[in-house]
């Protein structure tokens, strides 16, 4: 477990598809986390230039429910226009989610991308602050 | 798995009695070393979708089952809408209709022989595959609405194919019921420039040989022949199937309260047949389904175009063409009383007795080719559907090998490069745009797909037929 202040991201495992784990010390930070993981689903980030903008916003009634439609959001935007990204700033008050993530069109022969995100699921999809204090946010991405 | 509180009723049938809030018993098809091998999570998701209202008969489980998202990946559960039955967009899964379509060349294994390296550069180039591909075609939104409701039989009428295609594609091509004006804005989006594409993960597209016959009717009836080239197709409905499971299962999963559902997991989100939510889905979902029938037509045709150019007049033609991530409301005689039941297959193949109305006549005799994929260093399979599989799952059977090990535990295993010479030196040719993609897909991060198929003809789910064994792997 990250020590408090730190900010990371993980994956866990999932035998067809694959968790992925924000940690850190706000819950928006550990949204940008989780976001950082689940494209690394996808390629390694710091392959990824952070050349164009997309801002996205939602809301939700639970705190789960905006990590999930979060990183819908990020896979729909993903998917559409074939992009990937590896920044993000995000902001959450009263269940509402403003953001902005920054990435580049998918380029085959430099991110050598290995799967596409279908969607983020509802298993393992836990969105809580730890003893320390730390905020997780996470869940399963199929892919 | 712990099995000890499980009871064997046959050598490939494992029960859970219903306890609890379960409506109905689990059943798991598996033999012994493969239940034992099974995660635990496959009994507690078996035994949550038997607590859903309006199940029938029981919650089942493939041989090949294992964790999914709410019901298991082979996951089979039937619901009476008369009943209070339900529909579960994660019963359905992310990638509406995902399928496998095989088409028989004609070609033996020697005519491949010198062409081989041809061949595979020639389906590299013409099939679009990996993540961010987009297809040949763009579609308008009057066109994507047309694909929607036709199907591959709007693909043939605008050339993609033959007509005589569509007699050996399930729902002759077209699922009746799609409503392309339910499905959003930002679904048709994503599918706007991705028809005819391959897709990426599991994903293929493989020129395989039939290594061996089992059956020697059924492969005479399908037109298989030892050493002869096949080619199988083994992708969805892409981004726009991904769009729309996503919505409905938010949308489920808040919803279930309203519903009076009680669910033993959030992630087992639905709704009643009968109500709105549930009808608006039935029509989505559908339309999904002939994305990803119009999808493979389109594969199909790309194919046939490599493939002409290198074999002039050789043509592929279908053998037949089955998703297994639908629900359907099909036919079934339950305790001798013929009912109409919505049948969720979640990783499982639709696998139909001789005499099904619904087979083509040249396959009436021997039942439904049900379509088996493995890994690019193993083999594929090709059963036939038997009358015992109505009675023991509704006429349901596997759908592949299943991963044995997660995709982050591969890489750090294999190296892609590596993977791809080592497959060269068996005589398989891998082309993907994605060397990560490829070690990701090792033929060691999967199950034993041979041990699915023992115990799926065990438990008389399905017959073997024909082993198929890789050539040339188009991989995303």
């Amino acid at each position: 477990m990250a020590s408090p202040g730190e900010k990371r991201w993980e994956h866990f495992p999932h035998m067809a598809d694959i968790g992925v784990r924000g940690i850190a010390p706000t819950l928006a930070e550990a949204f940008e986390q989780a976001a950082l993981a689940m494209c690394a689903v996808v390629t390694d980030p710091s392959l990824v230039r952070p050349e164009t903008a997309v801002d996205i916003e939602r809301h939700a009634s639970d705190a789960d429910l905006l990590l999930v439609d979060w990183l819908n959001a990020l896979a729909t935007e993903m998917s559409a226009r074939r992009m990937i990204f590896s920044h993000f700033h995000v902001e959450i008050a009263d269940g509402h989610l403003r953001a902005t993530a920054w990435g580049e069109r998918a380029n085959p022969a430099r991110h050598q991308p290995a799967v596409e995100i279908k969607g983020a699921t509802l298993t393992e999809l836990h969105v809580f602050q730890d003893a320390h204090g730390q905020w997780i946010a996470q869940c399963v991405v199929d892919v | 798995m712990n099995i000890q509180h499980l009871t064997r009723t046959s050598d490939a049938e494992w029960r859970i009695a219903p306890t609890g809030k379960m409506r109905v018993p689990g059943i798991i098809f598996a033999t012994e070393q493969l239940i034992r091998e099974m995660d635990e999570k496959v009994i507690e998701q078996t035994s949550n979708v038997a607590m859903l209202p309006g199940i029938v008969k029981a919650s089942f489980a493939m041989p090949d089952a294992h964790w999914g998202y709410g019901f298991p990946i082979g996951g089979v559960a039937a619901f009476d809408p008369n009943e209070g039955g339900i529909i579960s967009a994660g019963g359905v899964g992310f990638d509406v209709s995902c399928g496998v379509r095989t088409l028989l060349t004609g070609l033996q294994l020697e005519e491949i022989g010198l062409h081989k390296e041809e061949l595979a550069d020639a389906l590299a180039c013409s099939i679009p595959a990996g993540v961010g591909s987009r297809g040949h075609l763009h579609l308008s939104s009057d066109e994507l609405c047309a694909m929607l409701e036709g199907g591959a039989q709007w693909a043939v009428s605008r050339g993609y194919g033959d007509a005589a295609d569509l007699d050996r594609i399930e729902e002759h091509g077209c699922m009746e019921g799609a409503q392309p004006e339910l499905v959003s804005a930002q679904a048709k989006a994503r599918m706007q420039d991705e028809v005819g594409t391959l897709g990426s993960g599991n994903h293929y597209l493989e020129v395989q040989y039939v290594a061996r016959v089992f059956d020697a009717r059924a492969a005479e009836a399908f037109n298989l022949r030892p050493q002869q080239i096949v080619i199988s197709i083994h992708c969805g409905s892409r981004g726009l199937g991904h769009q729309i499971g996503t919505e409905y299962l938010r949308e489920m999963a808040e919803a279930a309260s309203s519903y009076h559902i009680d669910l033993p997991d959030r992630e087992l989100a639905c709704a009643p047949l009968r109500s709105p939510l549930g009808e608006r889905y039935l029509g989505s979902m559908r339309a999904a389904i002939n994305c990803a029938l119009a999808n493979r037509q389109v594969l199909t045709h790309l194919t046939r175009q490599a493939f002409d150019r290198i074999f002039p007049g050789s043509h592929p033609r279908i053998l037949y063409d089955v998703s297994h991530n639908t629900c359907k409301l099909e036919r079934h005689v339950v305790d001798g009383v013929l009912r109409e039941l919505f049948v969720h297959r979640k990783g499982a193949t639709r696998s139909l007795g001789p005499g099904s109305p619904e087979l083509p006549e040249e396959y009436q005799s021997v039942g439904q080719p049900v379509l088996i994929g493995g890994t690019m260093g193993t083999s594929s399979w090709i059963l036939a559907g038997t009358r015992e599989s109505e009675q023991r799952a509704f006429s349901s059977a596997c759908h592949g090998a299943g991963r044995a090990m997660s995709r982050h535990a591969a890489t750090r295993r294999w190296r892609g490069r590596e993977l791809v010479d080592d497959l060269a030196q068996h005589g398989i040719l891998v082309r993907s745009p994605s060397l990560r993609g490829v070690a990701e897909e090792a033929p060691g991060a999967y199950k034993d797909v041979d041990a699915v198929i023992e115990a799926t003809g065990q438990a008389q789910l399905a017959r073997k037929v024909a082993q198929l064994l890789p050539l040339i792997v188009i991989k995303g």
